[in-house]
């Protein structure tokens, strides 16, 4: 159905007049200009897509934009707006935590939303958490090393 | 259907016959293929100017050919430049893979961006820097000599204050002067190479604003979508567009076989897709996944000597024990994280075209045909690339954004799904290995005879020190193969052929070692002069504590080595496997490697490490299954690649050996996974795997033949 959708976009209102169907990788990359969030595979099964929504790592690929209405929703350009990197991304950059850097952006946010939860997580939970996000290039280790110095980093205080 | 004013059907016929049934060829374009050998000749630029451009704000613009697909040539390109030229590494901006700026470039593959452009680029700044310090003296009214420059500032240490950049020099221009045969630095100078600066793509990739070719937002572009036959060989019988054309601003395109539809939003174009009824003939294959070794074997062509030495006659004369087995590896995809994407548009006459490519100048050469456009009229320009592994090296879909571009008069994009990604590929071929081998009785290799068919011949040649050998391959991944061969289009997949022929030899010299109740890793030493090669095995087993042993030790580790594009590698595994279901967890991993000179040391690492997860894939669950000639993989569900919850503790080592130039990096590890995890499981659990992917069904059926 066509309507007016409304939510916060990195922090400020947005409004979409669109089918609400369709999926939030497409309005956030073709409607809003947002190209961080990447398409991998279409039935969330490789977490190129991932952003949060009200603090919870979601499949924008297979995430309907209606069930974002009235809802913040965090990109990775919205990231780093405050000036200067978050803590995860430097730590991603530190530890050349990527390779071509397709998966990066989901992986960034799938670590954010894992540190929101577990602010401390042990390098098993770390790898449990992740293990839906896919990576061609082989960089697992160290991003699973990123995410662990991002905590520390953080002491705890998931923001 | 809503037909284009600006497409005459004679036009578009016009265009169909000017080669444009590329979209259900099956074999691969030889044209986009690695080359199976290298030119004999550089076809480099030997002007310094193709490469190098010094800005007045003292900025270098680097040229390449080459792209960035995630292995860092960006990073590794500019060091060797920055060196060479004596300029910051920080002051080097690439400009990489744009047919419109770059010296020409057959492609990047096959481990050879430092190894074979790196000395064309270094040459250029080496001899970039003489000109300039010649210059300098002249300003400076000082001997060249006595000149000493450090990031682009050239000063005379015997006058306080003498000194003069190149950006002074250069002001912005290209720089006349040539000098002959200027030498390039020795090993002991470089201050640049050697050393792990922050990659040049690093900032752009952890915040998002790294574009890759789906990125380009060009306004007005049109999201297209491919009707797609089902199966290879498949030709379009009927098709009805009309539920398709009632999609609101959607446009349709067809012809002939191929049919488009084109949207402003690119879900809304696969809506209507979606809504196409499509009827067609299909081919009726004889084989499948499991009975397409059995068919490479008879449609093979002729096996063909690749090395042969000795007598194999003699050889089975001295044998007392002989040892023969089949080795089989299933069809594999490259599966990068970005599927095949471009985007195109038509201004002036003038074709750009942004595309995840590994091959931007075969690539254009390509739309020049495709659209018989003269030289001029066509630029590829590569952004990032989201991975590409071989698979890239085919850009199909580049002509196809093309060519709509053109009949719609607008910017195209064309994106493949992620269905469209495995049924296009360029797969692994699937091969057969045959290898009969003997010892005799004082426990030396005194026959060797190797058949391989579809892998191709790379690395078929052991470098084991065995007097009576032979070595013969039969088709391959770069083409050339009798039609029907492969019943989808086949090509360079991360170390062609090497992965497939290390797993062979490096199984069957275990079994060897075994048979004749030798550990492994002194077999191999018993058998290898080449010194690279015993340094890097001495190297890994210092590193992974081997103890010597006979398998099955119950242990479950193992040992492979191997060479790729002029590197040489070892790897040691150890293996968790769990019987009853035939799982196996990877534990550990260490890998020596030797590539000569080191250019960036943590660039290299990240692509062993990258290497041996990548290869944990084909040696465990990679495998593309097709029936009745459905490709049956459509996506991550079936098709199981590398996770985070199978990474072993990886340990790589770096062979310091600067005597050698600079070789390749980016696939070596990759080419041992396969054997040395099928030797770590052996002996673990005495169950030997002759086939890869070693699927714990696979591995249920091993235990039970004992």
């Amino acid at each position: 159905m066509q309507r007016t959708i409304s939510f916060t976009l990195n922090g400020r209102p947005v409004r979409v007049t669109v089918n609400d169907e369709r999926m939030l990788l497409w309005v956030l990359r073709y409607d809003l200009g947002l190209t961080g969030t990447k398409f991998g595979c279409g039935a969330a099964l490789c977490g190129a897509c991932t952003v949060i929504v009200d603090q919870e790592a979601v499949r924008s690929c297979s995430t309907p934009v209606k069930e974002v209405a009235g809802k913040r929703v965090l990109t990775i350009e919205g990231l780093s707006q405050q000036g200067g990197l978050h803590p995860i991304q430097e730590a991603f950059l530190k530890h050349h935590a990527f390779q071509c850097g397709y998966c990066t952006s989901g992986m960034i946010l799938n670590a954010y939303a894992l540190l929101l939860k577990t602010p401390r997580p042990a390098r098993a939970e770390i790898i449990r958490l992740m293990d839906d996000n896919l990576c061609r290039c082989g960089s697992h280790t160290r991003i699973v090393d990123a995410i662990q110095e991002a905590a520390g980093a953080m002491k705890g205080g998931a923001k | 259907m809503r037909p284009e004013a600006d497409l005459s059907r004679r036009g578009f016929l016009g265009l169909a016959g000017s080669g444009l049934f590329v979209f259900f060829r099956v074999e691969p374009i030889e044209a986009f293929q690695e080359p199976a050998r290298l030119p004999s000749r550089q076809l480099y630029p030997t002007d310094f100017n193709a490469y190098l451009r010094i800005g007045a704000d003292g900025r270098v613009g680097c040229m390449v050919g080459k792209v960035e697909l995630g292995q860092g040539s960006m990073t590794a390109l500019a060091q060797l430049l920055a060196e060479e030229l004596d300029v910051a590494f920080d002051s080097v901006d690439m400009v990489m893979g744009d047919t419109d700026l770059c010296p020409w470039d057959m492609g990047t593959f096959g481990s050879l961006s430092v190894r074979m452009f790196g000395p064309a680029l270094r040459a250029a700044g080496a001899e970039a820097r003489a000109v300039l310090l010649q210059m300098a003296a002249e300003r400076l009214e000082a001997p060249a000599g006595r000149l000493q420059v450090e990031a682009g500032v050239v000063s005379d240490p015997s006058s306080a204050g003498k000194r003069v950049t190149y950006a002074e020099l250069v002001q912005g221009k290209r720089i006349e002067r040539h000098l002959e045969k200027v030498p390039v630095k020795p090993v002991s100078a470089f201050t640049v190479v050697g050393k792990s600066p922050r990659r040049k793509d690093a900032l752009e990739k952890v915040t998002g604003k790294a574009r890759y070719a789906a990125d380009m937002a060009l306004p007005g572009t049109l999201h297209a979508r491919v009707l797609r036959p089902p199966v290879h060989g498949a030709t379009l019988k009927d098709v009805d567009t009309a539920a398709a054309e009632k999609v609101a601003g959607v446009r349709v395109v067809k012809d002939g076989e191929f049919v488009a539809v084109l949207h402003e939003r690119p879900d809304l174009a696969d809506k209507a897709l979606g809504l196409i009824r499509a009827q067609f003939n299909r081919p009726q294959p004889t084989f499948d996944d499991k009975t397409i070794f059995d068919h490479l074997l008879k449609a093979a062509p002729p096996l063909q000597v690749v090395g042969e030495s000795g007598s194999l006659a003699e050889g089975e004369k001295l044998s007392a024990s002989i040892l023969e087995e089949t080795y089989l590896n299933s069809y594999v995809a490259h599966a990068p994280m970005e599927t095949h994407s471009a985007v195109a548009r038509i201004e002036g006459g003038k074709v750009t075209v942004w595309a995840s490519t590994q091959t931007p100048f075969p690539l254009k050469q390509q739309v020049v045909q495709a659209l018989g456009l003269t030289q001029q009229n066509v630029r590829v320009i590569t952004p990032y690339v989201g991975g590409g592994f071989g698979g890239k090296s085919a850009s199909q879909q580049a002509i196809e954004a093309a060519w709509l571009a053109k009949i719609t008069g607008r910017p195209v994009q064309v994106v493949m799904d992620r269905a469209e990604e495995f049924f296009y590929d360029s797969f692994r071929p699937a091969a057969v290995v045959k290898v009969r081998a003997g010892v005799a009785a004082d426990g030396k290799m005194v026959l060797w005879d190797y058949q391989v068919w579809g892998a191709g011949d790379r690395e078929a040649k052991p470098f084991y020190d065995i007097p009576n050998q032979r070595a013969r391959s039969a088709g391959g991944w770069m083409g050339g193969n009798p039609p029907g061969m492969h019943p989808f289009a086949v090509g360079p997949w991360r170390a062609p052929s090497v992965n497939t022929n290390t797993f062979a030899r490096e199984s069957h010299i275990d079994i060897l070692a075994n048979k004749v109740g030798r550990d492994p890793l002194e077999f191999r030493l018993s058998h290898l002069s080449d010194k690279r090669m015993r340094r890097v095995l001495e190297a890994v087993a210092k590193q992974f504590g081997w103890e010597p042993g006979r398998a099955p030790s119950g242990r479950g580790v193992g040992v492979a080595c191997g060479i790729y594009s002029g590197t040489y590698v070892a790897t040691m595994a150890e293996v968790e496997v769990e019987k009853s279901t035939g799982r196996v967890q990877v534990q550990r991993v260490v890998t020596a490697q030797d590539q000569g000179v080191v250019v960036n040391p943590d660039g290299s690492r990240q692509q062993m490490e990258g290497s041996i997860t990548m290869g944990l894939g084909y040696a465990l669950t990679e495998e593309v299954h097709f029936k009745d000639g459905e490709v049956l993989e459509r996506n991550f569900d079936t098709y199981q690649i590398p996770r985070f919850s199978w990474l072993p503790k990886i340990e790589t080592i770096l062979i310091d050996n600067p005597e050698l130039p600079a070789s390749g990096c980016g696939e070596p590890p990759i080419i041992t996974m396969g054997a040395v995890i099928a030797n770590a499981i052996y002996d673990a659990v005495g169950a030997r795997l002759l086939q890869l992917p070693m699927t714990p069904e696979r591995i249920k059926e091993a235990l039970k033949r004992g």
